[in-house]
């Protein structure tokens, strides 16, 4: 625990000296923040809340980028075995990654309440707890994603065409950029399974309806199943050697992450109401366009 | 005699189809400096992360400060230090956090400040690891080595790639660890390496021990003999010149004629009488010691560098 401890530590200051990480952890998520509030909220404060759920999903799910190229590179470099041969653990260097991430990515988050608020006059704040356990567990959960890809790629190339995918998929399949009504029903079928819909639809409904921790039960859930599950595979699957290539079973074992979202997703296609729910928040806005209803 | 701090036997590693290790053995008392002397490829590399937990054998039986590497995990790690072959620290980390974070890894530790005054580092302590020169570089891996008091220290081919003003620098604080009693494992392709910081040597080619004792021990193997190393304008073969007087061997690698000579003088009166007469020339002709380099040469019929 200590050692992982001293490489937060360690890793966040690597991190703040790192332009691309300011660019991609501060500047990226303000860049969207001006965005969808200028132009979908600035005469309509009512609208505020729900972009800034967005933005915050957007600004939470960055987390697997940065980590999953960080540790291919860290390990391509060589300098993971440089640990190895020291007394420290996968756990402590995989915790490590997390906890720095965490601590980093909440001031971001602070400020964008701030700017929304200062700037954009947001007049509700939500349900804080329910934001902050879901942004807790969000960013816990995407950098736990970015370890197992960070697990299963063997160049940095590879990683970055991975989470190329994952991540258009996530920012415009989940409702995190295009709002969740307004895409075709097929994709809003398809964005049940995605494990960034449940951190949008979850923040929109403590941003905008402000329900209750209980009411988010589901999305906590699988988001938290999915942590724990990625952190404890990427553990099994971390490779310190630059030459040590990942097995096709090891591939097949990370998989087992996306388990927790294919269980919720049936779960939702057949009882669950998460898709009336994004549009009864979509609809909180004064001006909508008008919803893609049709079943 | 006190059991050995390193104890290798019959060390096995293969690589998909090709076999890197078969049947490494030999100790290595505490407070000795050990040699592993081969070319690249000869398994050296593979013997020292194997004892330092870095991979697991295939078979044998490996034994350092009495854990096994694989086994006990970071308890092991505790107990040794590493300069590795190809590692690297994050460029912008810093010089005094690297050695600092290094140091809180472990139970035992030394004072991060007076291991950067040792390597002479102290004045790059606020300096970005990207920013150091490769012998400042190499000298941070030492300090980094250091920073538990290890009972074993495994140096990987400490000087390779450096140039050679900054080899002699990294040879003289290797010289006072030897002088501290630092029980060492070191790997080298280079002779002078070995001869120079080594008590004892194990010559390794192709995955073996093919000899080992005091670089002395080993040279006395040539002994009786002396390394004459010949240019000539046009090649000869092998077999001539085996028949010159006092040729006790011949080998040629890379134009060069390595002759072994018992008895010097006549060598070279009949090598000149037999060259005249072919109409070749001479073009260089040095006289020198036996080395290790012959020693290597004379058990496997290549030079350390082929």
């Amino acid at each position: 625990m200590r050692n992982a401890w001293t490489l937060t530590k360690v890793r966040m200051r690597l991190a703040l000296r790192n332009r691309a990480f300011i660019f991609f952890s501060l500047v990226f998520p303000l860049i969207f923040l001006f965005l969808f509030l200028g132009l979908f909220a600035r005469s309509n404060v009512a609208a505020v809340p729900y972009m800034l759920a967005s933005v915050l999903a957007i600004t939470v799910m960055g987390s697997f980028w940065g980590l999953s190229i960080q540790l291919v590179t860290f390990r391509e470099q060589g300098i993971l075995r440089r640990f190895r041969v020291a007394p420290v653990g996968a756990g402590a260097m995989l915790a490590s990654s997390i906890l720095s991430n965490y601590i980093l990515t909440l001031p971001t988050v602070t400020i964008e309440f701030a700017l929304a608020r200062r700037i954009f006059h947001m007049n509700q704040w939500g349900n804080l707890g329910g934001v902050f356990l879901l942004v807790s567990l969000g960013i816990v959960t995407f950098a736990a994603l970015g370890l197992i890809i960070a697990s299963v790629t063997n160049s940095t190339q590879e990683t970055q065409v991975i989470n190329q995918i994952l991540w258009s998929a996530f920012l415009f399949l989940s409702g995190a950029t295009l709002p969740l009504p307004m895409l075709p029903v097929w994709i809003q079928r398809f964005a049940l399974f995605l494990p960034a819909t449940y951190l949008v639809t979850g923040l929109e409904r403590v941003m905008v309806a402000q329900v209750g921790i209980m009411q988010i039960g589901a999305e906590v859930l699988a988001l938290a199943v999915s942590a724990a599950l990625a952190f404890f595979l990427s553990q099994q699957l971390f490779r310190w050697e630059p030459e040590a290539k990942v097995n096709p079973r090891a591939k097949l074992l990370a998989a087992a992450t996306i388990v927790p979202f294919l269980l919720l997703g049936l779960w939702e296609t057949t009882h669950g109401n998460l898709r009336s729910a994004a549009r009864t928040d979509f609809l909180t806005i004064e001006r909508p366009a008008a919803p893609n209803t049709n079943r | 005699m006190t059991a050995p701090i390193i104890e290798v036997l019959n060390l096995t590693k293969h690589y998909g189809a090709v076999q890197a290790l078969r049947g490494v053995s030999f100790e290595v008392q505490e407070g000795e400096v050990f040699g592993l002397l081969g070319p690249n490829g000869a398994g050296k590399t593979s013997t020292v992360e194997i004892l330092e937990g870095l991979r697991p054998a295939d078979g044998g039986i490996v034994s350092v400060c009495g854990l096994d590497p694989q086994s006990t995990g970071l308890a092991f790690k505790q107990e040794i230090g590493a300069v590795l072959q190809s590692t690297a620290l994050p460029d912008k980390l810093k010089v005094g956090e690297a050695v600092a974070m290094f140091a809180s890894f472990y139970k035992r530790k030394r004072d991060p400040a007076a291991l950067l005054k040792r390597f002479g580092l102290e004045e790059k302590r606020n300096a970005f690891y990207s920013q150091l020169s490769g012998g400042q570089k190499q000298r941070l891996a030492l300090a980094m080595s250091l920073v538990n008091e290890p009972r074993v220290l495994f140096l990987d081919e400490p000087t390779a790639g450096l140039d050679p003003q900054v080899r002699r620098e990294i040879y003289t604080i290797i010289e006072e660890l030897k002088h501290e009693r630092k029980t060492i494992l070191l790997t080298t392709h280079y002779i002078e390496e070995a001869e120079k910081l080594c008590d004892r040597v194990a010559i390794v080619d192709q995955g073996r021990v093919i000899a080992q004792g005091t670089p002395r021990e080993l040279k006395q193997r040539s002994a009786g003999t002396t390394r004459i190393e010949l240019r000539l304008a046009r090649p000869e073969s092998d077999a001539a010149l085996k028949k010159l007087d006092g040729v006790a061997d011949c080998h040629a690698s890379d134009g060069v004629y390595v002759v072994h000579s018992t008895r010097v003088p006549q060598t070279i009166v009949s090598l000149v009488k037999y060259l005249e007469a072919q109409g070749n020339e001479l073009s260089s002709l040095d006289i020198a010691a036996p080395s290790l380099e012959d020693v290597f040469l004379e058990l496997t019929g290549r030079r350390l560098r082929d």
